[in-house]
């Protein structure tokens, strides 16, 4: 063999070593040592108030509240987006140009950034005003403060482009045969889009719900100051609630908890936690796509 | 993707239609919408900071505060004077986006090559999505990390005075760059025609000499996409630095020293700063200044991509 041949073989191969190694160290780590600290206790109860003992279920519960509202509010303005991108706008429209590129701006935007938006137009704009409006002799402000409510319409807006992307590319792998069959039958084109198109590219659809779901779950500065709260062991039943959050937990009990060396079996547990969750839903969304690739290739 | 054109019916289409048709388009302009709102809102709790009274507000020029010698660049928003010199902030973000775009451009690329040019395309197949997998650890996971393992390691090897610093924040960093760079960089060499690489081959060269010189400048403009959406992302992170980096704002360009990054500042201290108040509304146009930057690198990414692929596309070659 060839010695530069032999070198381009060596040093990417190494590079390929490297990162593999790294990844499986630090993740082999953080699994190893958070499977012994996670129980069934820290699953199902409440931490105690210096974090450092008890459970996190609390934050599980916030985190899948606060996931499920966002779904809930931000899939079908996604879909909708991709069903009219893909089957609507015609090829060089203007208006189809400066969707494409707004959802492209708004995936670079910085999450951070997200959270300021957050604040000032969800807590401080819409909250403030239907506070102004309904509940004028409130003490306290009703809608008017961070809560569950603005925290998943925050992450909604920020997991808005994965939807959007996704879903219009499993649309536009439909086949057009399918369409045509459909309006030879009569069909209408909403018709054809209910129940020809959407239900084709399903797959394809739940791959972008999926990684959507798994991004709004890990996201920690879009909530900083949009709902997330350090310490409320209660569950929260009002989305105008503070509520805890995995993430949010993790930074708190690494950075900020009052003894960290005894909370650390606490932060070990809920890392693993949070790690296994977005785990699954990225597995689950790779088989989803790999399922939808196949499915139009047959 | 197929390039498959949808039948357009020509004929008279029922008002239930054409008002889906039109719910539908109200809808897709949210994401137009939501951009715009994102803009309005930011700046309108940053801008007020230029008309309302801040006078002396010495944001990126150096600054002779009351005690001192000469004219400093300090971000120091809770002292008295409040100082909000944003240099530091700027040079942190730039030290620590930097040092990981250092340590992560040449091994993502480089396995990336492997991956597309050396590997089986089995092994490939597997391998693919495990780096994809570790694209969607959550980025506190990522500084939980940072700080458990990644701090203590380079305080061992490199002997630094701090525990917390831009080194240790940026090696963190290049783990939530590297599967972002790796994926699209792959797919950008992946993608160029097998003829190329048969042609090259054909032609005796060796295969190092098909990559770098064939295969390379084929792939390029997807490679810097790749390297300015990684970019972008490493920019962008908050949680990552805000737990590594040991958030002092220092004018200091090593990379063992600690660093605040714009991001990291607002995520720490917004929480304390009042409503309209100064420090605030600085906040704010941090935010602001992030935004700006986001959407600059998208213009010129997608620029420079566009010049290039046209330079490449042999349809559009004139024998230059």
């Amino acid at each position: 063999m060839n010695i530069g041949d032999r070198g381009l073989r060596l040093l990417s191969g190494l590079a390929l070593f490297v990162v593999l190694a790294a990844i499986l160290a630090i993740f082999g780590l953080v699994v190893v040592e958070g499977a012994g600290a996670l129980s069934w206790r820290m699953l199902v109860e409440a931490p105690s108030s210096d974090l450092a003992t008890g459970g996190v279920m609390p934050a599980i519960y916030g985190t899948a509240a606060c996931t499920l509202l966002m779904t809930v509010a931000g899939v079908p303005v996604g879909v909708a987006t991709a069903v009219y991108l893909a089957e609507y706008a015609p090829r060089r429209s203007r208006f189809a140009t400066a969707v494409r590129a707004a959802v492209r701006i708004l995936a670079g935007v910085p999450s951070i950034v997200f959270g300021l938006f957050g604040l000032g137009f969800f807590v401080l704009f819409v909250g403030k005003s239907i506070d102004g409006l309904f509940y004028r002799d409130a003490a306290s402000p009703v809608f008017g403060r961070p809560a569950l409510l603005w925290s998943s319409l925050t992450l909604a807006v920020l997991t808005l482009p994965v939807v959007i992307v996704t879903t219009e590319e499993a649309i536009r792998r439909v086949p057009r045969e399918l369409r045509e069959a459909s309006y030879a039958l009569g069909a209408t084109q909403l018709t054809t889009i209910g129940r020809v198109v959407l239900p084709h590219a399903r797959a394809g659809i739940l791959t972008g719900v999926v990684l959507a779901v798994s991004r709004g779950a890990g996201e920690v500065a879009p909530i900083l100051f949009t709902g997330v709260a350090n310490y409320l062991p209660r569950i929260p039943t009002d989305v105008r609630d503070g509520f805890m959050h995995l993430g949010y937990h993790v930074y708190v009990l690494a950075t900020q908890a009052p003894d960290v060396d005894r909370a650390r079996a606490m932060v070990f547990g809920t890392v693993l936690v949070l790690l296994v969750l977005t785990f699954v839903l990225d597995a689950a969304a790779l088989l989803l796509r790999a399922r939808a690739h196949r499915g139009t290739r047959s | 993707m197929s390039t498959s054109r949808k039948p357009r019916r020509r004929f008279r289409r029922s008002l239930g239609e054409r008002i889906a048709e039109r719910a539908l388009a109200l809808v897709a302009a949210s994401a137009i919408g939501a951009i715009t709102l994102i803009l309005v809102f930011v700046v309108r709790e940053a801008l007020p900071l230029f008309w309302d009274g801040h006078e002396g507000l010495a944001l990126a020029a150096p600054h002779r505060y009351p005690n001192y010698d000469h004219p400093v660049y300090v971000w120091q928003p809770v002292g008295y004077p409040p100082k909000y010199g944003v240099v530091p902030l700027f040079v942190g973000t730039l030290k620590i986006t930097g040092l990981a775009m250092a340590i992560s451009t040449p091994l993502s690329l480089l396995a990336a090559i492997y991956v597309a040019e050396l590997m089986r395309p089995r092994r490939r197949a597997w391998i693919k999505p495990i780096i994809e997998l570790v694209a969607g650890v959550p980025s506190v996971v990522l500084g939980f990390i940072a700080l458990t393992y990644i701090a203590g390691a380079t305080q061992d090897l490199l002997g630094c005075t701090y525990r917390l610093n831009a080194l240790v924040a940026a090696i963190a960093l290049s783990l939530a760059v590297l599967p972002v760079i790796f994926t699209v960089a792959e797919d950008a060499l992946h993608g160029v025609p097998l003829a190329l690489r048969e042609a090259s081959l054909a032609l005796g060269a060796r295969r190092y000499q098909t990559v770098t010189r064939v295969v390379l400048p084929a792939a390029l403009p997807g490679i810097l996409a790749a390297l300015v959406l990684g970019f972008g992302r490493a920019i962008g992170e908050t949680m990552i630095v805000l737990m590594a980096s040991g958030n002092a704002a220092v004018l200091d360009p090593s990379p063992t020293s600690s660093a605040r990054t714009l991001t990291a500042t607002i995520a720490a201290e917004l929480g304390e700063s009042p409503r309209g108040s100064e420090h605030w509304r600085v906040l704010f146009l941090l935010g602001m200044i992030l935004l700006l930057i986001t959407w600059a690198l998208d213009a010129v990414g997608r620029i420079v991509v566009r010049r290039l692929a046209r330079r490449l596309d042999p349809s559009t070659d004139e024998g230059a």
